[in-house]
């Protein structure tokens, strides 16, 4: 089956702490830590966007590919709940900048959280269909949370890139399954800047009910339990849920950990999974299996199994890592700057 | 309205991808790309694809800043001679404007340029950032 | 090639002239310099004018100057060089008398830059630098010739007090000059404390924006013998090119075009740079006038800035550089400077400058040197007193 040939990763380097959001809007910062169990958040610059993360995450890819002309790449997907356009797509601007262009199939994709994920089931559907020698998936958010909301302390960015093929593999994706219904958890509607969302209802019935939904389907269908995996990557809006999924499920925290990057990184929406799995890929070893499981709100869940290959070492250190980026190199800046940053400021036109 | 969206365009072999002329006689390569080599008068050349990294030769710290960046003063712009010679200017990104100094080095990042106001364009090309990993 | 003389001046008032348009700066301007050469008619016009069409959206004022002249009907040449074009119009008028195509030309300059807001004349000024290559990335002017500076400081050790030296000396001798915008002294910690630009220039390393006109009448010397008024030879002229990108030059510490230019004048005038006795120089930023100078060959590399601190350029000096007070100081309408310049060497020669600002040793040759962009044009004259 298809596969990662390689994998990049983009995160901002500005933070913005939990206590310094709180502070300005009289929250209990402690009980937001403790609930969201999340510390603090990426921030975007002005000159960043998911086109920018989306551009710096697919060069890395390459680097890691090694040798694969951008010119064979046959499709880019984009997951994305923010592109920096309402009508123009974000894939034509990283496709120019790759220099893919112009024999390339390009589509931007969004379903809240989980686009990232589709961009990648559908790039190695390609593959698995043999229409094309590799394909480029990429999920990348800059997301908005309304000020004061619960989701002001999460939403953050940065953007994963994978380029999808059939040989050289560092990773080969043994199973996916989808599992998608009508659920009214969270939606921004056309025009709106900030998105709205169900409070308490996207938790239970919403993401809790599509992740297992996925990952038991996929257990089902491999035959695999929880422990036949190294490691596990879920869906992660804080950092509370995805470990409660998984420890519901019978994974383990050790399981969880290079890709539980929520409660220092926020969450990254479309870019949440795909960052986890670049993270775990970061650590693995040739022959480890991970288990991968997204979630967008409206809601569906995708996973994906992947079995590591022997090609992994050979390009970890290729360039940066997903934990560099996310530990080293930071700078936190006050609710000022990121409002600034943010255009939450009124200012005259 | 100007039409900045195709001016833009027209340069994106060069702002998105760091495409350059490099002159067959001198082996010089200029940012960005010319038909004739302003030192031997050659026009034979080729394309050639900017290294992504480089050294500050001299900078400027912008504190009073045009309508288009007046949100983001002060800034730093520096001209960067790049591993293979080839000497550009850009912004600074990510970094303290007070510790850019000459001898820095530094990477290229595909970073937003300009903003085209709340309807117009976004335009994207090359900044400087400091190297850290 | 016949000899070709200045012999009549006349500037506009300089500086935020809100009562005045374009078009009546430049007449105030021109008129006087009819009136102060005496001559009856003019046989042609040059206007020096880096961007009317940006700052009052008024282009084609090679006839609109000469309508409102009273001579609509002459030929008449807009000429544009950035902040070079007042001296490249200087230049025209000079060839043109010189050839024998006519014997009476005006060369003048103006510029109205204060009918658009400060982000729009910024945005205008820009338009002197590389707009896909140095603007697009968010440079502004100040920035370049800062660029410069940080370069220059840290190839020769240039140092801040020497900047400071600069304005210092400028705003000195400006405040005798009745024209001038900003006619007052300033401290070295006056500059030093102003408000950052772009680093290391300071608001007081900074020309200003300036309103203005400068008119000069460019004759034969027979002509100019018989008016009877007290008129000087132009002994070379020369003009030169640079990129304009400042990335592009071998040399970011040097001025090429400005040592081409000086080059060229120097050898039509037969003369070598000890000859010269004084200069109004492009001081668009201080850092400008320390480049300049090195770059005509007058110091060598980073000898300017200690020669400026030890007062060799100042009035009473050895070399006296910007007795006008310079752009800094006596303003800068883009247009109008290269003209500006050439008055103030006529008046430094004919013995009129006022208020004190006279040269003690009266200098017989002068020179300006006018600069376009961040130096990607310049324009020479080597000017002599009969």
């Amino acid at each position: 089956m298809a596969g990662i040939v390689g994998y990049g990763t983009h995160i901002p380097r500005q933070r913005i702490k939990v206590e310094e959001i709180a502070k300005v809007w009289g929250a209990d910062a402690p009980s937001y830590k403790k609930g969201l169990m999340l510390r603090e958040k990426s921030v975007p610059p002005p000159d960043m966007d998911t086109i920018t993360l989306s551009v710096e995450a697919a060069r890395r890819a390459l680097i890691r590919a090694q040798n694969v002309d951008p010119k064979d790449i046959g499709a880019i997907y984009i997951g994305s709940e923010s592109h920096p356009y309402a009508v123009k797509p974000s894939g034509t601007t990283v496709s120019e900048a790759i220099g893919a262009t112009p024999d390339i199939h390009c589509v931007d994709f969004e379903f809240a959280c989980k686009a990232g994920s589709e961009a990648m089931f559908v790039a190695m559907s390609h593959i698995d269909a043999g229409k094309m020698k590799y394909a480029l998936a990429i999920g990348g958010d800059t997301s908005q949370g309304a000020p004061s909301d619960a989701l002001e302390f999460s939403a953050a960015a940065g953007a994963a890139a994978f380029i999808m093929g059939n040989d050289n593999l560092v990773a080969e994706c043994l199973y996916t399954h989808s599992y998608t219904t009508d659920m009214p958890d969270f939606w921004r509607r056309e025009h709106e800047f900030y998105p709205q969302h169900g409070g308490r209802f996207t938790g239970e019935e919403a993401y809790f009910v599509h992740t297992k939904g996925a990952t038991n389907a996929i257990l089902e269908k491999s035959g695999m339990k929880p422990q036949d995996f190294k490691y596990a990557v879920f869906h992660q809006p804080n950092g509370k849920f995805p470990q409660r999924v998984a420890l519901q499920m019978g994974f383990t925290q050790e399981q969880i950990d290079p890709g539980w990057l929520s409660p220092r990184l926020g969450n990254t929406y479309s870019g949440a999974s795909p960052i986890g799995l670049t993270s775990t890929l970061d650590v693995a070893e040739p022959g480890d299996l991970i288990l991968m499981c997204s979630y967008g709100s409206g809601a569906g869940s995708d996973s994906f199994i992947w079995k590591v290959t022997d090609r992994i070492k050979e390009v970890q250190d290729l360039t940066v890592k997903t934990a560099t980026l996310l530990d080293e190199n930071k700078v936190y800046i006050d609710y000022g700057t990121y409002a600034k940053y943010r255009h939450k400021i009124r200012k005259n036109a | 309205m100007s039409m900045f969206s195709a001016r833009n365009w027209r340069e994106y072999p060069q702002r998105y991808r760091g495409e350059a002329s490099k002159f067959k006689k001198s082996g010089k390569t200029y940012y960005p790309p010319r038909k004739v080599d302003p030192e031997t008068g050659d026009t034979e050349s080729k394309l050639v694809k900017l290294p992504n990294t480089g050294k500050v030769v001299t900078y400027t710290v912008i504190r009073t800043a045009p309508a288009q960046w007046s949100d983001n003063a002060p800034y730093a712009i520096a001209i960067v001679d790049l591993e293979d010679g080839t000497r550009l200017m850009g912004q600074m990104a990510d970094v303290d404007v007070d510790e850019v100094k000459i001898g820095m080095e530094v990477q290229v990042e595909f970073r937003r340029i300009q903003t085209e106001g709340h309807h117009g364009v976004l335009s994207y090309g090359h900044k400087f950032v400091p190297k850290w990993w | 090639m016949r000899t070709v003389c200045v012999v009549g001046i006349g500037m506009s008032t300089w500086g935020e002239v809100w009562r005045k348009s374009l078009r009546q700066l430049f007449v105030d301007a021109a008129l006087e310099s009819i009136n102060n050469a005496g001559v009856d008619h003019i046989d042609s016009l040059y206007v020096g004018c880096m961007s009317s069409g940006l700052f009052v959206q008024q282009e084609h004022l090679s006839s609109l100057m000469a309508d409102y002249l009273g001579m609509s009907g002459i030929p008449a040449t807009r000429v544009e060089s950035a902040c070079a074009s007042g001296g490249l119009a200087f230049r025209q008028a000079f060839i043109e008398v010189a050839s024998g195509i006519s014997d009476i030309v005006m060369a003048s300059g103006v510029e109205k830059m204060t009918d658009c807001s400060g982000d729009d004349a910024t945005a205008a000024l820009a338009t002197a630098a590389d707009q896909e290559y140095e603007v697009f990335h968010g440079v502004t002017f100040p920035g370049l010739y800062a660029m410069i500076a940080n370069a220059h400081m840290a190839k020769y050790g240039t140092t801040r007090k020497m900047l400071t030296a600069v304005s210092v000396k400028n705003h000195f001798n400006g405040s005798m000059n009745p024209v001038a915008q900003y006619p007052f002294k300033v401290k070295p910690e006056t500059v030093e404390n102003s408000v950052m630009v772009a680093d290391p220039l300071h608001i007081l390393d900074c020309s200003p924006i300036t309103d203005g006109a400068a008119a000069v009448i460019v004759t034969t010397e027979e002509v100019a013998k018989k008016l009877g008024k007290p008129y000087i030879k132009v002994l070379g002229s020369g003009s030169a090119t640079d990129t304009i990108q400042i990335a592009q030059r071998a040399d970011m510490t040097t001025f090429k075009a400005s040592t081409l230019a000086t080059e060229q004048a120097l050898k039509m005038a037969d003369k070598t740079i000890k000859d010269i006795q004084f200069a109004e120089i492009h001081d668009c930023f201080t850092i400008a006038e320390l480049v300049v100078l090195e770059s005509i060959g007058k110091y060598a590399p980073g000898k300017a800035g200690p020669a400026t601190l030890a007062g060799e350029t100042a009035l009473d000096g050895k070399f006296p550089v910007n007795t006008s007070g310079g752009l800094k100081s006596k303003g800068h309408p883009v247009g109008a400077t290269g003209i500006a310049q050439i008055i103030e060497i006529y008046k430094q020669l004919t013995g009129q400058a006022e208020n004190g600002r006279q040269i003690k040793s009266n200098p017989k040759i002068g020179m300006t040197q006018n600069m376009g962009g961040s130096g990607g044009s310049s324009v020479v004259h080597i000017l002599e007193v009969v």
